[in-house]
């Protein structure tokens, strides 16, 4: 039973594979974005579970109470969210433009397209 | 869709874990923000995808099976769920814990961390969503006036 | 003029309730989960409503976007000020204490000008993101 508490790291690191495996195995951009944000929550929920505590109760001082979680991952992790949505925004603000420049947000046809200008040049 | 109840269980899961600020971020950006700007990039691209060959796919899912189970073979020397003897509860945080009410007078110890003890790594946070801010102004315009269509782009002969 | 009006009756309802929390969120993060990123959000999240029934013209007409250009700026730069502000009382860069007579209260009102600070940017940044995509579409419309 030792090896029970250690479940929380393998549900990261299923949820981490399946962004991984979105990430290199579609081809279209969009759908790459959304795998980045499947592995960007594993890696949030690894942070988190690092920072319970046994028998602690949420990081905000209340009389009487000495065990609480780590604070310091939460501010890691609360401030990652929100630069994470903002990269997102990014990501997809450049997939927005690859697609008015080359009608596609297919890897491999933006692929041909530059291969195909390479030849004529 | 999809993507909003993946946000709405995470942030159920952080409650769980007794992050409350972490809790209330994700459902305040996963179920506001971030589905809007995907339905806006879809509506902008296509929202129809090429079907692609099986093979491909195959060499992805063993690089991924591999290294899964190099990660899952690491998890064996780290310490057990909620261990208080874990290396992470044992540098900083008893300080933060047992300290910063004393010094910094508030009570949610999360605040005081983000913005008094780490407060120039939060201005880097700030910094780098202005940032982000200004990219996507540069790369799809502010929104306010009305431009003609590009034209396709012209190829080089 | 939209014909939806349960879905106009029940945004007018809702959105200031939603502004009012952003607001609480913001000023009570002292004492409850909350701060300045939450409330930047939860504040966006609001004027995203507003624009899904109203239209991209009516919220930029209440909220133009060269304000919130230049709030995006705002908010950085206060962070920033109260920094220097720090330094030019005899303290270190961000070192709040020296800010008042007290230490408790100096490191409190630090703490509550920077949270405005990150509150204004992130908010501002998250609305320009969205009328930055809106936009586009409405171009691409016409």
């Amino acid at each position: 039973m030792e090896w029970l508490g250690l479940f929380n790291y393998w549900v990261v690191v299923v949820l981490m594979m399946t962004g991984f495996y979105v990430v290199i195995a579609q081809g279209n951009l969009i759908k790459k974005i959304v795998g980045l944000n499947i592995f960007q929550t594993s890696v949030f929920i690894f942070y988190i579970s690092l920072s319970k505590l046994e028998g602690g109760t949420a990081p905000i001082y209340v009389e009487g109470i000495t065990a609480y979680s780590n604070p310091l991952p939460h501010v890691l992790i609360l401030t990652a969210i929100v630069v994470g949505v903002a990269l997102t925004a990014v990501g997809l603000a450049l997939a927005v433009r690859i697609h008015e420049a080359y009608g596609s947000i297919e890897e491999d046809e933006i692929q041909a397209q530059d291969e195909e200008d390479a030849r004529n040049t | 869709m999809l993507m909003g109840i993946f946000s709405l269980l995470a942030a159920s899961l952080y409650v769980l874990l007794d992050a409350v600020d972490v809790a209330l971020t994700e459902a305040a950006v996963g179920a506001g923000v971030s589905i809007i700007l995907m339905l806006g990039a879809l509506v902008l691209t296509t929202s129809e995808e090429k079907v692609h060959d099986a093979k491909h796919n195959l060499l992805a899912l063993v690089v991924v099976l591999i290294t899964g189970g190099a990660l899952i073979y690491g998890t064996m020397d780290m310490p057990n769920f909620a261990d208080p003897q874990a290396p992470a509860h044992q540098h900083v945080a008893p300080r933060y814990v047992q300290d910063s009410v004393d010094e910094i007078g508030i009570p949610n110890m999360v605040t005081s961390v983000l913005a008094s003890y780490r407060g120039l790594d939060t201005l880097g946070e700030v910094l780098v969503i202005f940032s982000a801010g200004v990219a996507v102004l540069l790369l799809l315009g502010a929104g306010t006036y009305r431009r003609r269509p590009r034209p396709p782009r012209k190829r080089t002969k | 003029m939209s014909p939806h009006i349960v879905l106009r009756v029940g945004a007018k309802v809702l959105i200031p309730v939603i502004l009012l929390f952003a607001l609480y969120i913001q000023f009570h993060g002292e004492y409850s989960p909350g701060g300045g990123f939450q409330a930047g959000i939860i504040f966006a999240a609001a004027l995203v409503l507003y624009t899904l029934i109203f239209g991209l013209d009516a919220v930029q007409r209440a909220v133009p976007p060269v304000a919130v250009h230049l709030l995006s700026a705002v908010g950085a730069l206060l962070y920033i000020g109260v920094g220097v502000w720090a330094m030019f009382a005899g303290g270190n860069f961000l070192e709040y204490k020296v800010l008042a007579a007290d230490p408790h209260l100096g490191e409190t009102m630090g703490i509550i000008l920077i949270e405005l600070g990150v509150g204004i940017t992130v908010g501002a940044v998250v609305i320009s993101l969205f009328y930055s995509f809106a936009g586009r579409t409405r171009e691409q419309e016409n």
